[in-house]
C-alpha cells in the first residue's frame, strides 16, 4: 500500500486532483471570507449554480469548450442572475433571499435542462460530473513519477485545470490584496465607506464578480453543486476561531488547504485501506471534511458568539 | 485648524427644496434649510420626520427625488472630504471582526489611499483620537465586546480622524450612558469652538437648549430653523410634533 503511494502511481493520479482541488479551495475561500461578513452566503450559492447554465450555453453557442468561453458564459450568466436577482426583488418586492432562491434554482434547472435536452452532455460536459464535478478524471497522463516534476515534456501534458485554476487563484488574490481596505471599510460601513469616497457599489459589484470567477474555477473541480461548500465552509470555520479579519482569512486558507488534500486522500486511500471496493467522490469527501472542520469549531471554536438579535 | 469664517461665508449645509420618496410615500416633502458654519444645530422632529433621511439624503447615500444640497458653497459630492459622517451606530454589524482602532483607522482613509498601508504615524494619531474620547485603554478591544456607549465613542474617534470642518451626526446620544454623553457633547463643543460646524439628528427634547446653538425642527418639511433661544419654543415645537408634547419647552 505504502509502496503504491509514493510509487508510480501517486504523482500521475493523486497529484493532480491534490493540486486542482487545493487551488480551487484557495480561490473560493478568499471571497468566501466577505460573503459571509456581508451575510451574503447565499449569493455565493447562487454564483456556483448559475455557472452551469452559463458554460452549457456558451458551449451551445460556440461549439467550443475552452476555458475562456466556458469562463465568458459563465460570468455572462452571473450577470444575468445579479440582474435577475435586483429585477424581482423590485418588481414583486421580495427580499433578496427570495430573490436568489427563485434566481438560482431556476437559472440552474434550465442548465440541467438544457444540458440533457443539448448535445453537450455526449461531447464534453456530463451531468453527473457537472453538478459533483471531475477531480479524479482529472489525470496526468505524461508523468512517470516525481521526476516528471522537473521534465518540461511531461509537464506540458499537465491538465490545463492546473494552470487555469493558479492564474484565476493568482488574479483573485491580487484583487482582494488591491482592494483590502476599501472592501473592508465598505463591508463594515457601507454609508460611512461611500462619503469617504470609496466606490461601494463597485466593489459590491466586484466581489460578485470575483465570486462568480472563483465559483467558475472550481467548477472544474468539484462541480456546481458542492462550490459551496469551498465558498463558506473554511471562512465561516475561521470566523468561529478570531476575531482578528486578517487571522481569519488566513485560517480560511489553511482549512480550504487541509479540507481539499485530506478530501482528496480519504476519498481515494480510506475505503480500499478498510476493505471497501472501490473509491468514494473526492468533491465529495472535500465538502464532508471541510463541514466536519466547521462543526468541531461550532462546539470547540473560542469566538463563538450567540446572535443578539 | 479652520479658516477664520469670512462675513461672506457660504453656510456650512444649504439644502433647497429637497425631497426624498420610499415607494409613493415621501419622506422629505421639499426641505430647504441653511445651516449654519461654526455652529452646533440639533435636527429635531417626531419619529418618521426624515430626519436621518435628511442627513443620508444630502450626503447623497440614498436617492433622491428633486433639489439639491451644498456644503461650503459646493455640491457635496465634491466637499465630503471636508465633511465626517457618524451614522447611526445600530447601522453596522458590530460582531465585524475589528478592533476598536481598526475602525478608528478608517476615518484616515482619504490620506492613506488605495495602496499606501498603515504606518506609526497613522497609529499615532488614531490612538490620539481615541484619547480624546477616554478610549485608549480599549484600543485593542475587539468592537463586539465594547458597550454601547463605547461603541458610540470609537465612532466618534473615527469622525474625529477624519480632521473634518462639517460633522453630520445620526442620533450620537442614542442608547449610550451618562458618561459618553458627557464626553462625546465636550468633544463637540471642542470642535465647535475651533470653527468648525456640527449638525445632529438628536431626540432628547430636555437637552436641547443644553448642547445646541441652533435647531431645526423638521416633520417632512421644514418647520423652523434658527437659534435655539428663539426658535426653541412651545409653539413651534407642537407644531412639529402635532401638539404631542409640549409641556417642558417654555412658551
Amino acid at each position: 500500500m505504502l509502496a503504491d503511494f509514493w510509487g508510480a502511481e501517486f504523482v500521475p493520479l493523486t497529484l493532480p486532483p491534490l493540486v486542482i482541488a487545493t487551488l480551487a479551495a484557495l480561490t473560493c475561500a478568499l471571497p468566501g471570507n466577505f460573503l459571509i461578513l456581508r451575510r451574503q452566503a447565499m449569493l455565493g450559492d447562487a454564483m456556483s449554480h448559475v455557472v452551469l447554465p452559463g458554460i452549457v450555453a456558451a458551449y451551445l453557442l460556440t461549439g467550443s469548450a475552452a476555458t475562456p468561453v466556458m469562463l465568458a458564459g459563465a460570468m455572462a450568466a452571473a450577470a444575468l442572475s445579479a440582474l435577475m436577482i435586483e429585477g424581482i426583488r423590485r418588481l414583486a418586492g421580495t427580499d433578496a433571499g427570495v430573490a436568489m432562491g427563485i434566481t438560482f434554482t431556476t437559472l440552474f434547472a434550465a442548465g440541467v435542462l438544457l444540458l440533457e435536452q443539448s448535445g453537450a452532455s455526449s461531447v464534453h460536459l456530463d451531468v453527473e460530473h457537472a453538478l459533483y464535478g471531475n477531480l479524479e478524471g482529472l489525470i496526468w497522463f505524461d508523468a512517470t513519477g516525481w521526476a516528471s516534476l522537473l521534465d518540461p515534456v511531461a509537464l506540458a501534458g499537465l491538465p490545463p485545470e492546473v494552470a487555469g485554476l493558479a492564474l484565476v487563484l493568482t488574479i483573485v488574490a491580487g484583487a482582494m490584496w488591491l482592494v483590502w481596505r476599501p472592501l473592508v471599510m465598505s463591508t463594515f460601513d457601507e454609508g460611512f465607506a461611500r462619503t469617504v469616497g470609496i466606490p461601494v457599489t463597485l466593489l459590491s459589484a466586484g466581489l460578485v464578480g470575483l465570486t462568480a470567477l472563483a465559483a467558475v474555477a472550481a467548477f472544474s473541480a468539484v462541480g456546481s453543486i458542492l462550490t459551496i461548500a469551498m465558498l463558506i465552509c473554511p471562512p465561516a470555520t475561521a470566523r468561529l476561531m478570531t476575531d482578528n479579519l486578517p487571522a481569519q482569512v488566513r485560517l480560511s486558507l489553511i482549512f480550504a488547504v487541509a479540507s481539499a488534500i485530506l478530501g482528496t486522500l480519504i476519498a481515494g486511500y480510506l475505503p480500499p485501506l478498510i476493505g471497501l471496493p472501490g473509491t468514494v467522490s473526492a468533491s465529495g469527501m472535500i465538502a464532508v471534511v471541510s463541514g466536519s472542520f466547521l462543526a468541531l469549531a461550532a462546539v470547540l471554536g473560542p469566538h463563538r458568539r450567540p446572535r443578539s438579535a | 485648524m479652520v479658516d477664520p469664517i469670512p462675513l461672506t461665508a457660504e453656510p456650512a449645509l444649504a439644502i433647497r427644496d429637497l425631497r426624498v420618496s420610499y415607494g409613493a410615500n415621501p419622506v422629505l416633502d421639499g426641505v430647504t434649510a441653511s445651516l449654519a458654519r461654526g455652529a452646533m444645530t440639533a435636527i429635531i422632529g417626531p419619529n418618521g420626520a426624515g430626519k436621518s433621511t435628511l442627513l443620508k439624503a444630502a450626503l447623497g447615500l440614498i436617492p433622491t427625488t428633486g433639489g439639491t444640497a451644498l456644503a461650503f458653497g459646493k455640491p457635496v459630492a465634491q466637499a465630503l472630504p471636508r465633511i465626517a459622517y457618524v451614522p447611526q451606530r445600530a447601522a453596522v454589524d458590530w460582531d465585524f471582526p475589528a478592533r476598536a482602532l481598526d475602525v478608528v483607522l478608517m476615518g484616515m482613509y482619504r490620506r492613506t489611499g488605495l495602496l499606501s498601508r498603515i504606518g506609526k504615524a497613522e497609529t499615532a494619531a488614531a490612538m490620539d483620537c481615541l484619547s480624546r474620547l477616554g478610549m485608549a485603554d480599549f484600543a485593542t478591544r475587539q468592537i463586539g465586546a465594547l458597550s454601547g456607549g463605547q461603541q458610540q465613542r470609537v465612532f466618534l474617534a473615527r469622525a474625529l480622524a477624519q480632521g473634518a470642518e462639517l460633522y453630520l451626526l445620526d442620533e450620537p446620544f442614542a442608547g449610550v450612558d451618562a458618561a459618553t454623553e458627557a464626553a462625546i457633547v465636550t468633544l463637540l463643543k471642542a470642535l465647535r469652538d475651533e470653527g468648525r460646524s456640527i449638525i445632529a439628528v438628536h431626540h432628547d427634547l430636555s437637552t436641547v437648549s443644553a448642547y445646541f446653538d441652533r435647531v431645526l425642527l423638521l416633520n417632512r418639511r421644514t418647520i423652523a430653523e434658527g437659534p435655539v433661544a428663539s426658535t426653541f419654543r412651545q409653539e413651534a415645537v407642537a407644531r412639529t410634533y402635532g401638539n404631542q408634547i409640549a409641556t417642558a419647552i417654555p412658551a
